[in-house]
């Protein structure tokens, strides 16, 4: 199989866009769907993008999904690249997708399956480890072992994370409030917003204005003296983030990562079985299941503006698709700087989505492997290889990775997040055999001002191959195939501007009524009919699904229809 | 006990004497000790080598609030200038310097659209930076707890933020947590312009122009145009004599300064401050207690841990202090030889800082406890301006030196030398042969600036000024409104709301706090 | 220690081997990762042997914390609410401690073992609150839960039995009080203290002497009819004597993710363990602004009509609810009903009457009873023997 002709994760999601409802540009049916007119168009079938379709069917609309690729899923996909592997090749663990979604849209139903995963392990450079367990006993035993004062203060330091993450969880299926806006349903979203902070009294309000301001580094400190453990808790406060741990903002990135769940276990990971094309799948089943319709292999050229308001698609062939409403699932950059007209649009626009920080940060190595690699100090098939692996020890090695992105170039001693989801998902490999996913933490969009050559992502592939296999005496002989994407080939494949894996960084100047940029927070674009659902808009990135749905309820609103967009549920 | 007063104040920092003045005006009866022979605190003159006199600390004056030099009267008690308005002159190796002042450059290199575009970025910021001084100009309010006073803070805050239209409240919400190279980056072109601008918004700080937070730092830098200052200024006699004149001030409003009177202890009755014990043994007593003292030196050294709660204890300790900038004085037997320095412009402001990538390199080794090999620096040769600080024909050089570790691996003593040449000769490429006029040096590492002034960490402003370190959070969340966690001790330092700088309004603001409180002080 | 190699593994106390062999249900629980059991025979069995003979719980895994220095006294006094200047040399005190928002952290007791030498036991782990209060202090503190093995021996004839075991002059140790005797080499520490309300002692000793203390102790204790008993028989035994527990009676003022759900030493009832004549401790100025505008609740002991535990119940007051039970059982010995009850202000008065809503379960029906309850002055288990010293012969 080549890459083109896979479609989805194996079994799971292979038909989410299969043949039957691929149409490829110069078939006889193109004419006819030139003609086609439908109530909203979606451009992107990233896993936002059909969700954001899937609720506006479900509401009724005749829908359609725009896909430039010949496969669905944006960054939420599964691909064989290596006969027999499944790689999740660009996102590839999940926690973050809100379960109100999943009930609602029936993913289970349509073939989703989490898989919570335990484990966890940071590799020392000394030969031992530090490594997690999810039961609070073993946890606190393993933390002692380090430090008995670090252990103790994990406890203090997991329930001032709870109560952040409780003050935030709310809002995922919320829009954000506008400060700016004098609207009623404004106000009243800002008072709500006030209210839950003020409830904190003026200590534990302050706590959490320092918590939304510091650095994960600062904020580490603050509880634990090993730099192991630091290191551990601390990688989720800069991956997919242009920021170093002592970067301030970057304590509520940490948030960001512990804010999902998994059947309730707030902060828990797990596997999307079959890999991540598993959830696109499954939304474009529910999505296919209101009636929607899915095209694929059509390029959106432009949306088109006639006398201030939306009138439909245009593709890159010339085919034209007409709607009154056209959703972006692009990021900021790509939707008003790309298949954007800036004579459609206001001149702030233009300047915001210029300025929107959407930074490569991030590359990632997928890897096809003839059996369980071993690693230096662990038992081998040690439950804690079931988790997210590391190689960086301390805060400052995290930091000076950083210090090589800020130069150009790729980190020399970077930070991965590397699992092997086979050991849970029997589905992703042959028996006996595994897939390694490895994010890391840092590339920079460009080197040195340049774009990155093959040599450059050969040396970038080289860096991280020399980390794991210090650790793995047998992990180069088990390699049988490694995909390496730079922030190069994710932007070229996926179309996230810059290989940004959240569509854009998640800092406070990006965050809430600053997302993607204020004044367009609340999911509504510039021109009339034109809406953006991507994770550049609140809540952000991460395989979540809240913009999409969020943005949804707004057409929905404005359109006048019935809201069928769930909300959160009550977290107590 | 001879004397009987009402409030001790320790330390006579700037804004100690401040605040001892404002008390005093107000009727209460101040005894203000302060542990050096000279009173200013960071507003200081020293004779570095003979004859050579130098402002120690703090060498630009662009913050004093107007309301403070007015109501103290400082004129009348000696403050003098020896220049005012001075712009900066960004160095360029090759003689294309970049000049700045308010919102005006000038400079070979500079595109007109960089000129036409700063001069809208400075106008625009420029009301963000009123809307700031207003904040500084009050106790900062509480949120939760908040009674009346706060509540119309609060008010004009947020009327202040509708003022300013939709489109800049909503760029002011964004950047206020932006850093300055990406807000440099979407503004202008010219790698001086960007480099000096963001050099002013990590000055004094642990932060490179990328660190988020530096926009904020950049506008509470520029919080002096809100007071009427355009560019910086100098003191006549060097930066003691502001001290000099506080301490003028003070005094003739009864206020009893001693000087060489190091307090060694804050001491506590019932779990109220209530007096303080000398490093000479002797106690002293009053009903309120007010430190001008960094909140760390005040709270963990002079009233000590074990006599706070827990909570408090580690908040105090959690202050991030991190001191990572360095003073040199260079005593020099005349005028260096800038390359291509117009003759008016020695006197002004110069900057050494070619572009922003080169600021942030000479931030990171300081995050590992390292130095860069080529720092960032921020010159002035105030002899320019006031001849009679040097002996005759000669003159001193000072330079903030961004950035330096408090601590550097071995100790200061095995880097000091090599330290000091490598700053020289960083000079030496924009003043070819200044190697040969040094006659004398000084350098003042944040430990030596910890040791002479009290600053823990060296520090500056008494603590970063970080987002999560300003406003009711500074110093510490339970420690607001210039109180201290402490029934009868006041905060009245940078430590406390709005922070650092010779700015003189967290002095002012305590005393009014102190007087509003009344009895319940 | 833990081993690097099995983290992963549950801990087994000193006593292990032995309490293994006696723990004919195999009923286990875990304790802080330690495997210990609920029951070993028959939990009612067990609980008679605590009030009728002498029963034996292995308390090994509790949370021991040794401090030490010139500063020991002053810190453990800034740190807890009671004076520690009064627990004299040789002598026990129970306390609780509170953060600075004066919201207890724990309760436990200190143990004044020698000159500026001290140690904490407590039910909550400690050791980071402890090394932030050691800040500004020339103390040392040591977490030596693991070092320490210790045994409670409670019962009227828990005295006689130990006395056989050779611990000569046992009779004349008053209650909180403390001693040592010399043990295969080492140092067996004796304290007249528990957690039953009853006459007992606990026992604490070097782990690797543990067994031996074990054997020991049971074949002196023999004709004195001694029994190991499990974590279920202390609970019903801890109620009666109305001891609170961290976690279950109140949330550990740090642990509590919550606004409002921890509470203070008043709230607790436990106002008699704050000194506010101490110039600082932590949560002294909260409390002293809680006294003076009033707490938010009382916590109150109920006696409940009818033989339903109240577990988990409402407490309702002319049909409003004001306030939950915590804990509650059947107190076999005092043949009371109890209830540990935390009650809105101004209720929880001595004498108020209240209703229980409790709901109960017979072969998968429930049932719900609103069962009257009156709040009372004390627990209702408190023997003369528990105080008398010597404490006479049961």
């Amino acid at each position: 199989m080549n890459d083109h002709s896979f479609t989805g994760g194996q079994g799971v999601a292979a038909m989410a866009c299969s043949a039957e409802l691929r149409v490829a540009p110069g078939t006889g049916l193109r004419a006819e769907r030139a003609l086609k007119k439908y109530d909203a168009i979606v451009i992107g079938a990233g896993h936002n993008g059909l969700t954001n379709a899937a609720y506006l069917a479900k509401s009724g609309l005749r829908v359609a999904v725009l896909e430039r690729n010949p496969y669905i899923g944006g960054a939420t996909v599964s691909r064989e690249l290596f006969p027999g592997w499944t790689y999740s090749n660009c996102s590839y663990v999940c926690s973050l997708l809100r379960p109100e979604i999943a009930r609602d849209l029936e993913l289970p139903r349509h073939g989703l399956q989490v898989v919570p995963y335990g484990g966890g392990v940071t590799f020392k450079r000394d030969g031992d480890y530090y490594g997690n367990y999810y039961d609070h006993n073993r946890q606190y035993r393993e933390m002692a072992r380090h430090s008995k004062r670090d252990a103790n203060a994990y406890e203090r330091y997991a329930t001032d994370v709870m109560k952040q993450t409780r003050l935030i969880r709310p809002y995922l299926l919320r829009r954000p409030p506008d400060p700016t806006s004098l609207k009623w349903r404004d106000l009243r979203d800002l008072a709500g917003f006030a209210r839950s902070f003020t409830e904190m009294g003026e200590e534990g309000l302050a706590d959490t204005l320092k918590f939304w301001t510091k650095s994960v580094g600062d904020y580490l400190d603050e509880y634990f003296e090993t730099d192991v453990i630091k290191a551990h808790l601390g990688g989720t406060g800069v991956i997919g983030t242009a920021l170093g741990v002592y970067s301030p903002g970057t304590a509520y990135v940490l948030l960001h990562h512990y804010m999902g769940d998994v059947d309730g276990n707030v902060g828990s990971w797990g596997f999307a079985r079959g890999g991540m094309g598993a959830v696109a799948g499954a939304l474009a089943k529910s999505f296919q299941a209101f009636g929607g319709e899915i095209i694929c292999d059509a390029d959106v050229y432009q949306i088109m503006v006639r006398h201030g308001r939306v009138r439909g698609v245009a593709l890159a062939d010339g085919t034209e698709y007409h709607a009154d409403i056209v959703v972006s699932n692009l990021d900021p950059k790509r939707t008003f700087l790309d298949v954007m007209d800036p004579a459609d649009l206001p001149e702030d626009v233009v300047r915001k989505a210029r300025n929107f920080k959407i930074r490569g940060s991030s590359g990632k190595l997928n890897i096809a492997l003839d059996g369980l690699p071993t690693f230096n100090g662990l038992d081998q098939g040690s439950p804690l290889m079931l988790g997210d692996m590391h190689f960086t020890d301390s805060l400052q090695r995290l930091e000076r990775a950083y210090d090589d992105w800020k130069e150009g170039t790729w980190s020399k001693d970077p930070y991965v997040d590397m699992l092997i989801p086979t050991q849970t998902d029997p589905t992703m490999a042959p028996p006996g055999k595994h897939m390694m996913t490895v994010f890391v933490q840092y590339a920079p969009p460009r080197i040195n001002g340049k774009d990155w050559t093959d040599a450059d992502k050969a040396g970038f592939e080289k860096s991280v191959i020399d980390q794991i296999a210090a650790h793995s005496p047998d992990f180069r002989s088990l390699i049988l195939h490694c995909e390496t994407r730079t922030p190069r080939e994710i932007e070229a494949e996926v179309g996230l501007t810059e290989g940004n894996i959240f569509q854009g960084e998640l800092t406070f100047d990006q965050l809430l009524f600053n997302r993607p940029f204020p004044g367009y927070a609340q999911y509504r674009g510039p021109v009339r009919g034109m809406y953006m659902c991507g994770s550049g808009t609140h809540p952000g990135g991460g395989v979540m699904a809240a913009p999409g749905a969020n943005a949804a309820r707004e057409i929905l609103a404005d359109l006048r229809r019935p809201d069928v967009v769930p909300g959160a549920y009550a977290d107590d | 006990m001879t004397d009987t007063y009402d409030v001790i104040l320790v330390g006579a920092g700037h804004n100690g004497l401040v605040c001892a003045g404002y008390l005093a005006k107000a009727g209460r009866k101040v005894l203000v000790l302060e542990a050096n022979d000279s009173p200013g605190g960071a507003a200081a003159t020293r004779e570095f080598a003979p004859g050579y006199f130098v402002s120690a600390c703090a060498q630009w004056l662009y913050q004093l609030h107007p309301r403070v030099s007015r109501e103290l009267e400082l004129e009348r008690h000696g403050l003098q200038w020896a220049a005012k308005n001075i712009p900066s002159v960004l160095l360029d190796e090759g003689g294309r310097h970049l000049t700045q002042l308010g919102g005006h450059i000038a400079g070979d290199q500079l595109a007109s659209e960089d000129i036409a575009a700063y001069r809208a970025f400075h106008d625009r910021t420029g009301k963000y930076v009123k809307l700031l001084a207003k904040l500084f100009e009050a106790r900062p309010p509480k949120l939760v707890e908040s009674n009346f006073a706060d509540r119309l803070v609060l008010a004009r805050l947020g009327l202040g933020l509708k003022l300013l239209g939709r489109d800049d409240m909503s760029d002011l919400m964004r950047n206020i947590l932006n850093n300055m190279y990406d807000l440099m980056e979407e503004n202008f072109d010219s790698p001086q312009l960007k480099a000096l601008l963001s050099l002013d918004s990590v000055l004094g700080s642990h932060m490179g122009p990328r660190t988020p937070n530096t926009v904020f730092s950049y506008l509470y830098r520029r919080v002096g145009e809100a007071f009427g200052y355009t560019g910086v200024a100098q003191v006549k006699g060097g930066m003691g004599a502001l001290g000099e004149a506080l301490a003028g001030a003070a005094r003739a409003r009864g206020v009893k300064l001693r000087l060489g009177t190091r307090v060694s202890a804050i001491e506590l009755f019932n779990g109220r401050a209530g007096g303080v014990t000398l490093a000479s043994g002797e106690q002293l007593r009053a009903a309120v207690v007010v430190s001008g003292a960094d909140p760390v030196t005040t709270l963990e050294k002079l009233v000590g841990y074990r006599n706070m709660e827990t909570g408090m204890a580690r908040r105090v300790s959690q202050i991030r202090c991190r001191g990572s900038v360095a003073k040199l004085h260079l005593a020099l037997d005349g005028l260096p030889r800038f390359t291509m320095l117009e003759d008016e412009q020695f006197g002004q402001r110069l900057v050494i800082a070619p572009d922003m990538n080169y600021i942030e390199r000479a931030f990171n080794p300081v995050k590992y406890g390292e130095y860069s090999a080529a720092p960032a620096l921020d010159i002035s040769i105030p002899t320019v301006h006031d001849p009679a600080t040097a002996p005759a024909g000669k003159h001193v050089l000072s330079v903030i030196v961004q950035f330096a570790p408090y601590a550097p691996a071995g100790g200061w003593d095995e880097h000091r030398e090599r330290f000091t040449r490598l700053v020289i000769d960083c000079i030496g490429r924009y003043a070819p042969g200044i190697q040969d006029q040094v006659v004398a040096s000084q350098l003042l590492t944040p430990a030596d600036l910890e040791r002479e002034y009290g600053m823990t960490g060296g520090h500056w402003h008494h603590g970063e000024l970080s987002m999560d370190q300003v406003m009711m959070m500074r110093p510490f969340p339970g420690a607001t409104q210039y109180a201290s966690g402490i029934d009868g001790l006041y905060l009245c330092s940078a430590g406390a709301h709005p922070g650092g700088g010779l700015m003189g309004l967290a002095g002012r603001n305590a005393a009014r706090e102190i007087i509003k409180r009344g009895a319940a002080a | 220690m833990t081993s690097k190699s099995n983290p992963a593994m549950m801990l087994c106390t000193p006593f292990h081997s032995r309490v293994a062999a006696a723990c004919e249900l195999n009923a286990w629980g875990t304790w802080k990762g330690y495997t210990t059991p609920r029951a070993y025979t028959d939990v009612e069995l067990e609980y008679f042997a605590i009030r009728s003979t002498t029963g034996v719980f292995d308390l090994s895994p509790m949370n021991k914390y040794r401090v030490t220095g010139t500063d020991a006294e002053a810190y453990l006094n800034r740190m807890v609410t009671r004076d520690v200047s009064k627990i004299r040399l040789g002598r026990v005190g129970y306390t609780v401690w509170c953060n600075d928002a004066g919201q207890v952290m724990d309760d436990g007791t200190i143990f004044h073992l020698g000159e500026n030498d001290y140690r904490v036991c407590a039910f909550a782990r400690a050791i980071d609150w402890m090394h932030w209060s050691a800040l500004g202090f020339d103390v040392e503190i040591v977490d030596e839960s693991d070092e320490v093995a210790a045994l409670a021996v409670q019962g009227p004839t828990s005295c006689a039995a130990l006395l056989a075991m050779g611990l000569d002059g046992l009779e004349q140790l008053k209650p909180f009080g403390l001693m040592t005797f010399p043990f295969e080499g080492t140092t067996l520490t004796v304290s007249r203290t528990g957690f039953t309300g009853d006459l007992g002692y606990e026992l604490w000793v070097s782990p690797d002497k543990a067994e031996l203390l074990w054997d020991r102790l049971f074949a002196a204790g023999k004709p004195h009819i001694i029994k190991p008993f499990g974590s279920d028989a202390l609970e019903m035994a801890r109620i009666e004597a109305g001891f609170l527990q961290a976690g279950v009676d109140f949330v550990p003022a740090e642990s509590a993710v919550r606004n409002g759900r921890s509470r203070s030493p008043f709230e607790l009832g436990l106002a008699w363990l704050v000194d506010m004549d101490k110039p600082v401790f932590n949560g002294r100025k909260a409390l002293l602004r809680e006294q003076a505008e009033g707490s938010r609740y009382r916590f109150a002991l109920l006696d409940v009509d009818g033989n339903k535990p109240a577990q988990h119940s409402f407490i309702l007051r002319e049909g409003k609810k004001v306030g939950t039970v915590t804990s509650a059982a059947w107190c076999p010995t005092a043949k009371t009903n109890v209830a540990f009850a935390q009650l809105e202000m101004p209720h929880g008065k001595v004498g108020e009457e209240l209703v229980a809503e409790i709901y109960y379960q017979r072969e998968l029906q429930w049932t719900r009873v609103l069962a009257p309850c009156r709040v009372i002055d004390a627990p209702v288990f408190n023997p003369a023997r528990r105080r008398a010293t010597p404490p006479g012969d049961f």
